[in-house]
């Protein structure tokens, strides 16, 4: 099996591709590239990202053919497809950060700064925190719920339709930290920061 | 809810751990590779190496410290220490950093804060500010303690926040090595003052000391060496002890 990394330029993906090695070992091998080719057959693809929204997204768009190719993988090929941080938030119609910019429009809604409830609670929401698993999802197999997770955002993901959101989490508001939709997956919190925790989420995905 | 942070710092010499009293005696005491994995292991949230004398020496050891490091840690690892331009802070993230404290370079120049968090994202930019009381305020140090620059500790910590810093790691100069806690005046005055976290570091001794740097200095994350490295705590001790103190600690 094939799991690519996709790498857009996006920003730090070093712990990205240590975690996924780690957790694949022989069995399973882990391209990091921006090839088109290359994630056209891949099995599954990881969709990274740090930054701001729109210099993701820029990041995307400057890879001649990448969102149609992602188009493709997800929409018709229906492919899984996991996104990590701004990799998920890109699943939006739009979002708000620096500027208002276009998303992949694959789940549609915003992307939005967490309300800090004016400067109550202090951002970025960085650090470890407990994750309520609200439906029964693939890449939550045996993970507990309010198991820890590491965060690092400033922005959320709020999805139109709420079934599709796997996990929230607690800060200033129950922050939407994780979301899945058919062949689509999501997480707001770094699964290859957190810990063994974080390595199972992984081994989850490249186990579906 | 979100946890209060327990971070063992690693202070690291041409690739060996070394940890100082007030930054000078050094006694080399361990290969970090295996000391952040057993930090890890105990539970530590995140790992932080200071590369202490980098400023003034040739500091090549740690791109390879911290590469081996992040393939055998799955918590956050932090990275600082002569750290002076965008392309130092590149390559410490290309070996595997998950973020970079900058603390001489950001005081001689604050564009290299600004412009590092727009290229590379604001959670990955931390300024280190080492300070030291003089009269009624704090000032700044730089080059690992030894210049004092005269700027005032506070007022560089709002302008290190809108320049685009994601979290301040905040030395007491004077508490430094001393083991006699950390300078909760300065701590509650700067974490009052910005809205990003701040973390508490300079002068535990005891795990109260860690208590008192989140409930009266209001730190999101406390960072300590001495007390885990030579095993007087450990890490999980630590949490139990700030759990029992109704401080929320992941355990």
């Amino acid at each position: 099996m094939n799991v690519t990394i996709v790498d857009y330029n996006s920003g730090n993906i070093s712990s990205v591709i240590n975690s996924f090695k780690e957790v694949a070992r022989d069995k399973v091998n882990i391209e990091v590239t921006s090839e088109l080719k290359k994630i056209k057959s891949s099995d599954k693809v990881v969709l990274p990202g740090q930054g701001s929204f729109k210099s993701c997204v820029d990041a995307l768009n400057n890879i001649n053919g990448l969102v149609d190719t992602l188009n493709e993988f997800v929409i018709s090929n229906k492919k899984p497809l996991l996104g990590i941080c701004v990799g998920l938030q890109m699943f939006a119609d739009i979002g708000y950060e620096e500027t208002e910019t276009k998303g992949l429009g694959w789940i549609s809604g915003k992307v939005c700064k967490i309300d800090n409830q004016n400067g109550k609670y202090k951002l970025p929401h960085i650090g470890w925190n407990q994750i309520n698993i609200l439906k029964d999802s693939k890449i939550f197999k045996d993970i507990d719920n309010n198991a820890h997770m590491y965060f690092v955002h400033s922005y959320e993901f709020v999805p139109e339709d709420k079934n599709l959101i796997s996990a929230t989490t607690d800060y200033s508001s129950n922050i939407v930290c994780s979301v899945e939709k058919d062949n689509i997956f999501g997480t707001q919190f770094h699964p290859e920061k957190s810990d063994k925790t974080g390595l199972k989420i992984i081994d989850n995905f490249i186990n579906l | 809810m979100l946890k209060n942070r327990i971070i063992p710092c690693l202070d690291v010499k041409n690739g060996r751990v070394v940890k100082g009293i007030n930054f000078v005696d050094l006694q080399d005491a361990g290969d970090p590779v295996e000391q952040a994995k057993i930090y890890s292991d105990g539970g530590a949230d995140e790992i932080c190496f200071l590369d202490i004398t980098a400023s003034n020496e040739n500091r090549d050891t740690i791109y390879d410290v911290v590469e081996k490091t992040s393939k055998k840690c799955f918590v956050p690892l932090t990275v600082g220490g002569g750290v002076r331009s965008v392309d130092d802070i590149n390559k410490l993230l290309n070996c595997g950093a998950d973020k970079v404290s900058i603390n001489t370079a950001a005081v001689q120049n604050s564009e290299v804060v600004v412009e590092s968090s727009k290229k590379f994202g604001s959670q990955c930019i931390v300024v280190a500010i080492d300070a030291k009381k003089n009269d009624d305020k704090w000032e700044i140090f730089t080059h690992g303690g030894r210049n004092n620059t005269g700027i005032d500790a506070i007022e560089f910590a709002s302008k290190m926040e809108s320049s685009g810093a994601g979290e301040l790691l905040v030395t007491s100069m004077d508490r430094d090595g001393t083991q006699v806690g950390y300078d909760i005046d300065l701590m509650s005055k700067i974490s009052s003052k910005v809205n990003i976290p701040v973390i508490a570091s300079g002068g535990v001794g005891n795990l109260d000391h860690l208590v008192d740097g989140i409930k009266l200095g209001n730190a999101s994350a406390v960072l300590a060496a001495s007390i885990f490295h030579y095993g007087k705590h450990s890490v999980k001790e630590a949490k139990e002890y700030l759990d029992s103190k109704g401080i929320p600690v992941r355990i």
